[in-house]
């Protein structure tokens, strides 16, 4: 993957709404690489867990909107849990999901699954997969 | 003991094994449920984003039902609906500047207004704390004699650690409940590893890479059973079994119980309140070979 960076990305807005969205200060990871070691869910990552925070560092908004880091991520909190620096990575992937779906830029098309999709799993997966994956 | 009991909505469906099980094995110890009037739903999910305050109102108003009860304290089975009540809690708590805005959002409707001051319960922490393990051992009729047992959290009861009721990476109350139930409790390295919970809606080939790892872990460390107390992960565990076999053909199938199921058990509840016909994976036939049932 080739990635520019420059000092615009770095100042745009997007880091700070990033930052304000999750709760986080982005620069206090210093990209130890624990969140991605435990994190259960990075073989199916395009961008592991300890790069989304430094991709976000760095205001590389394309890259991380066009993830699906972000949808894998089921908020299971291991990451946070393991943190040495106190960064919630769930929070950052919430945020940036929260940007998409602010757009109306939906991930979960309810209207395309069939009615066994949507009849066979518990209500608690309808809900929080409708909470999680839809504006 | 009298308790008011907060159950969600899917100990109302998919999940009434929990429900039915834990109701018969807390009458078997004396206390007294009392359902939650008007309860709506959890949220299900805990909102991560810092100005998403909307989705607090829900979980805030069904704690008003609690107060409108005339208690301050009310169990939970669901981890989810434990989880989304207790941190909506502790985020109004430590904020009274949300709070305010959810009491006066809610205001028109509601009479009571929220201050913060119920305590959410899990029943294994009320089993844990209030009624304690040895006294559950006393009351013990039908031991779970040579069952090999392991014990799944997943991650709601454990993550975050403010909110979790045991150590977060490693929870043993389901561990010590099994044990004190005369069973033979199994541990294993998998047990608060995520089953890729809502994942199942959309992407089913994601939960079942995950039951393989998880199951398969269980099995390789001896389990002939894996008790769950989370009804997401229950379905995911147990009904994405089928497409776990079609993906791994060395997968073997294994029955998945709620704790409470095996706590009924022991506690000599009939075999109706174990809706043992609601499991993808049979656990009859085993539990029969135990002669459990």
């Amino acid at each position: 993957m080739r990635i520019n960076i420059s000092r615009r990305k770095i100042k745009d807005t997007f880091v700070a709404k990033v930052e304000e969205l999750s709760g986080q200060n982005l620069l206090a990871c210093y990209q130890c690489g624990k969140c991605s070691a435990g994190c259960p869910a990075v073989s199916q990552m395009d961008i592991l867990p300890n790069q989304v925070i430094r991709f976000a560092q760095l205001g590389l908004q394309d890259e991380l909107l066009h993830s699906n880091s972000i949808w894998i991520c089921a908020s299971c909190m291991t990451c946070n849990a393991r943190c040495p620096k106190g960064v919630n990575i769930a929070e950052v992937m919430e945020a940036l999901r929260q940007i998409l779906l602010r757009k109306r830029e939906d991930h979960l098309k309810v209207q395309k699954l069939s009615d066994s999709e949507k009849g066979d799993v518990p209500p608690i997966a309808m809900i929080s997969s409708m909470r999680k994956f839809t504006s | 003991m009298k308790i008011s009991y907060y159950p969600g909505c899917t100990l109302k469906n998919n999940a009434k094994n929990f429900e039915d099980s834990t109701l018969c094995a807390l009458k078997s110890l004396g206390v007294e449920v009392v359902e939650l009037p008007r309860w709506n739903c959890c949220g299900t999910v805990f909102s991560l984003a810092t100005d998403d305050l909307i989705h607090h109102v829900a979980p805030i108003r069904n704690l008003i039902r609690v107060k409108e009860s005339n208690t301050n304290k009310v169990m939970t089975l669901c981890a989810m609906c434990y989880n989304t009540l207790k941190r909506a809690n502790e985020r109004v708590k430590a904020d009274a500047e949300s709070l305010d805005k959810i009491n006066k959002f809610m205001a028109p409707r509601e009479k009571v207004e929220y201050t913060g001051d119920v305590k959410i319960l899990h029943l294994l922490e009320l089993l844990r704390d209030e009624i304690k393990l040895e006294n559950i051992a006393k009351k013990v009729v039908k031991p779970l004699k040579n069952l090999k047992i392991a014990s799944y959290y997943g991650c709601l009861l454990v993550r975050p650690k403010e909110i979790g009721l045991d150590d977060v990476e490693n929870p043993v109350v389901l561990e010590n409940l099994m044990n004190a139930l005369g069973a033979k409790a199994v541990d294993f390295p998998y047990k608060t590893e995520c089953c890729a919970a809502y994942q199942t809606v959309d992407k089913p080939e994601v939960v079942a890479d995950r039951t393989y790892h998880i199951l398969t872990s269980a099995q390789t460390h001896g389990a002939e059973v894996v008790s769950v107390s989370c009804p997401l992960c229950a379905f995911n565990l147990d009904q994405r079994q089928r497409e776990t076999v079609q993906k791994y053909l060395d997968f073997r199938n294994i029955p998945i119980l709620y704790f409470t199921q095996l706590l009924a058990i022991a506690l000599g509840c009939p075999e109706e309140s174990l809706r043992l016909d609601l499991h993808y994976i049979d656990p009859r036939p085993l539990l029969k070979q135990k002669a459990l049932i």
